[in-house]
């Protein structure tokens, strides 16, 4: 049966909305918590207490941006059991796993520790704290990795199978869906955007401080430690970022061709189109500005492979979606009676392009239906949106090399002790949104780009949703969007507020002379 | 590798556990957080009570998210039909879920008494609502959801969100509420300052009390009023995770299962056990009423599974569309590995979470709570 495309829509808003919602806070814990255990440890090494203030004034911070990033993750994990019901079915034998993975070995680990951080500044020693910060930071980490291998697997689908009698994939080799490439090019360049947010957080506010001359000497020590890691991170996150493009390029051409506006194939090496304007009606990129080989050697690394341009991908499709036709009618004899051995070998030689002859589920109920203009018409569905794509991705990587040029500075600044400059703080303090720019940027090119498949030529979007009625998600969709809008305000209000009052306006630093209050146990 | 078989048991009896895992741990959390207005008479008292669970809810509700995921991985159907079909109810326990972080960390963010309350009454409700809605939802296993299948395995509700209300399930709701009230009760005798926890453990012998008696309740009620499903002709127990393998028959009792494994009644005594041991401990002796209240949890929780047994989800409308532990797992290959890491991640997991306790055992009371109020 064809899920109402009012709930497909509906569901993929939905997802859209509270994935990128969730998405704006997870890379700074990501970050956060690195910078968090740094600091520690050089209080943990040097006992200056005003490293162990710095760590808790910064943790105030984290806190507030962790408690949003806890409560709006477990939308995420229910998401897929509440309105992609077929796609848990469907790909859940291999999707699972890492989901369950990440939360014995990951998110425990945070969240467990996680407490400590808060409450155990008095409570055991000082190196057993720092311990417990960097399993904290670890497991923030290693969360993302699992996540990110069951993303790069929507990406990529390796090491699984199709099985006609259970109607989903099973893993054949999980090996292949852990060392999968595209999974590790995303999980170093999402953790290095985590890592380069945190840093920018704490360099914009401590600039802030230097501008106001408050809290002088934390904020001179901040932004040294942000300057640093935040120029490795910013480094790692553009290299890794052409890593991820170049496996982008390997598995998922036509994710490629969009993001280039790459229209038709161009001989190799391809140029590439620095700005422009897509044109999706005329198929043609206007007022195009673009460099010789640029393009070539960044997709291919070569400069005799060529990069497919989309009207050359679209025939393709069409071509693997006759093929998936006939593995489809197989799968169908299969059903009934599995032992059919013609009907094996025919699914064998075009299972992997079954998924292709599911694109025409969204038009038609039994595909072995479809007309060529049916088929012409699944295939144009294969294009995603190419001036979304095109721009979000520029601007993107524009926001990376602004992060590496600024973090350079800075970092130079901090080397030489000049961090004072009215001109250099006050551009780092306005830089402070650009991170989370360039990261919902990346979420866009990255997912809105794999549209219109769940799943890279296995599973298209449209069939994964549940059997909705559109009601239940206009409820769900407006709880969210009011939720959710009312979190944000208050996120961003208590934010704002506790950065303001700083350590000094907390008592934190300088250290008051008020004696603390005496620690009374009962057992 | 092992038997497909005794695969799908042992993920069964590890869903069971994650999912009495999650009630021990996060149940207390959630009790107290129902209780806060009843148990915490002014701010000082109420953040002594929040002093208690705020420095390991944290990891105790990753149970939860494991347990999503764990079903995910290994039932995938299951957590398919269920997620979806109970729509508007998971929308409702996401919002509890996704209000109690925020709460904790927000409500003493702002020194306005008007904020704090709202909190306060946002984790009461948010405690109220999983309690209950776990409940409901798990009592409605024994009534039949409204799914069913076709040759594709999409799955279709034909149901609306009000018909989850019948009188069972609400029954189911209350024994759940009951019972989880009297853990987060029992938490707070034993570790909270003496005060609180006298008033906390007057609270538990009550609602212990009442947990009994709705328990019973329950069980008289599902063997004679409400009829069993039964996997009808040959069980194939190894065969391919498709429901719609199989025929099923409705009218067989939910106790069958009890009268061929005298083994099973084990569950519901523990769980009397626990409740008996919680009235006469939790005054005196807190260590020993709060553990006899996780007996009392973890036996009820036994007791429901072992009823259900081979059933995951049975079908109302399409009983063949039933999901049991027979036809609704990952693969072979899938349960196996993920046993495999199950069996190194959980004890390192329970390794790590007693670091945690210890480090903060002891009575809260509020001293501790003027030393890290700046903190969190």
């Amino acid at each position: 049966m064809i899920v109402d495309p009012e709930v497909v829509g509906l569901s993929r808003l939905q997802f859209a909305l509270t994935a990128l919602y969730h998405f704006l806070f997870v890379p700074l814990t990501l970050g956060m918590a690195f910078m968090l255990a740094i600091m520690e440890s050089v209080y943990v090494m040097t006992r200056r207490e005003i490293w162990k203030r710095m760590t808790q004034f910064w943790g105030v911070l984290f806190g507030i941006n962790f408690a949003m990033g806890v409560a709006t993750g477990v939308t995420m994990e229910f998401q897929f059991g509440t309105n992609w019901a077929y796609y848990s079915h469907y790909v859940g034998d291999i999707f699972g796993a890492p989901l369950a993975i990440e939360g014995m070995m990951a998110f425990f680990l945070e969240s467990t520790l996680v407490g400590v951080f808060f409450f155990g500044w008095e409570r055991t020693t000082p190196l057993k704290h720092m311990i417990a910060t960097w399993f904290m930071a670890l497991g923030t980490s290693l969360s993302a990795l699992w996540i990110l291998i069951a993303n790069g697997w929507m990406q990529n689908p390796v090491g699984a199978a199709f099985n006609a009698q259970t109607m989903r994939m099973e893993v054949t080799k999980f090996s292949d869906v852990v060392l999968n490439p595209v999974a590790q090019a995303k999980f170093v360049h999402t953790v290095s955007a985590g890592y380069t947010m945190g840093s920018m957080f704490v360099l914009s506010i401590s600039a802030w401080y230097l501008l106001r001359g408050r809290n002088v000497e934390f904020a001179k020590r901040s932004m040294t430690v942000a300057a640093s890691f935040g120029l490795a991170a910013s480094l790692s996150v553009v290299v890794l970022g052409d890593e991820s493009g170049y496996t982008v390029s390997e598995n998922q051409k036509m994710k490629m061709a969009a993001i280039e506006a790459m229209w038709e194939t161009e001989p190799a090496p391809a140029s590439f189109t620095l700005v422009g304007f897509p044109d999706v009606a005329k198929r043609e990129t206007h007022a195009a500005i673009r460099v010789p080989w640029l393009m070539g050697l960044i997709g291919t690394r070569s400069i005799d492979e060529p990069i497919l341009g989309i009207d050359s991908l679209v025939d393709d499709a069409k071509v693997r979606i006759t093929d998936g036709i006939k593995a489809y009618d197989a799968m169908l004899v299969l059903r009934e009676n599995k032992d059919d051995a013609q009907a094996k070998a025919i699914l064998a030689a075009h299972d992997k392009d079954m998924g292709y002859a599911l694109l025409l589920k969204r038009f038609m109920d039994d595909p072995r239906k479809a007309t060529p203009a049916d088929i012409e018409r699944a295939a144009e569905s294969t294009i995603p949106n190419v001036p979304v794509l095109f721009w979000s991705f520029r601007l993107m990587v524009a926001c990376g090399f602004w992060f590496i040029g600024l973090f350079a500075y800075a970092f130079w600044r901090a080397s030489k002790r000049r961090l004072e400059g009215k001109n250099f703080l006050r551009v780092a303090l306005w830089s402070l949104p650009l991170p989370w720019v360039a990261a919902e940027l990346g979420w866009i090119v990255a997912e809105y780009g794999r549209q219109p498949w769940a799943i890279e030529g296995v599973l298209p979007t449209a069939l994964g949703a549940s059997s909705l009625t559109p009601g239940q998600v206009w409820i769900s969709l407006g709880g969210f969007v009011l939720f959710y809008t009312a979190l944000a305000v208050i996120d961003g209000y208590l934010m704002v507020k506790f950065a303001k009052k700083g350590p000094d306006g907390l008592g934190m630093w300088p250290p008051s002379p008020a004696p603390l209050p005496t620690t009374t146990q009962t057992a | 590798m092992l038997d497909y078989e005794i695969l799908r048991v042992i993920w069964w009896a590890l869903i069971g556990v994650l999912l009495a895992a999650f009630a021990i741990m996060d149940g207390f959390d959630f009790g107290v957080a129902a209780l806060l207005r009843v148990l915490g008479r002014d701010e000082h008292e109420r953040h002594v009570l929040l002093e208690t669970i705020e420095p390991t809810w944290e990891g105790n509700q990753v149970w939860f998210i494991l347990g999503g995921g764990a079903v995910f991985a290994a039932w995938p159907l299951l957590y398919a039909a269920s997620f979806s079909g109970l729509y508007v109810a998971m929308f409702v326990l996401l919002l509890a879920f996704i209000i109690r972080p925020v709460g904790f960390n927000f409500r003493e963010k702002v020194e306005n008494p008007t904020w704090t309350h709202a909190w306060d009454y946002g984790l009461v409700a948010s405690g109220v609502i999983v309690m209950t809605v776990c409940g409901v939802a798990f009592g409605n296993l024994f009534l039949g959801l409204p799914f069913h299948y076709d040759g594709d395995l999409r799955m279709t509700w034909d149901g609306t969100f009000f018909e989850l209300f019948r009188p069972f399930a609400l029954l189911s709701g209350l024994v759940s509420l009951s019972m989880l009230l009297t853990h987060g009760a029992a938490w707070v005798a034993m570790k909270a300052d003496e005060s609180i926890a006298a008033r906390a453990a007057t609270v538990a012998r009550i609602t212990s009390l009442i947990y009994v008696v709705l328990f019973v309740l329950a069980g008289v009620w599902l063997a004679y009023g409400i009829p069993g499903y039964a996997v009808a002709g040959p069980v194939v127990t190894d065969g391919v995770s498709n429901p719609m393998a199989k025929q099923v028959a409705v009218g067989a009792s939910w106790f069958a299962g009890y009268m061929a494994h005298p083994a099973f009644w084990i569950a519901p005594v523990v769980a009397f056990v626990g409740a008996l041991g919680v009235q006469l401990f939790v005054a005196r002796q807190g260590f020993l009423g709060f553990f006899s209240s996780c007996l009392s949890v973890a036996g009820t929780i036994a007791a429901a599974g072992f009823a259900l047994f081979p059933f995951l989800m049975p079908s109302s409308v399409d009983p063949r569309s039933s999901l049991t532990v027979w036809d609704a797992s990952s693969s072979q290959g899938t349960l196996f590995l993920m046993m495999c890491l199950a069996i190194v991640f959980l004890p390192i997991i329970i390794l790590y979470t007693t670091w945690v306790f210890r480090v903060m055992r002891g009575r809260v009371n509020l001293d501790h709570v003027r030393k890290s109020h700046n903190m969190y």
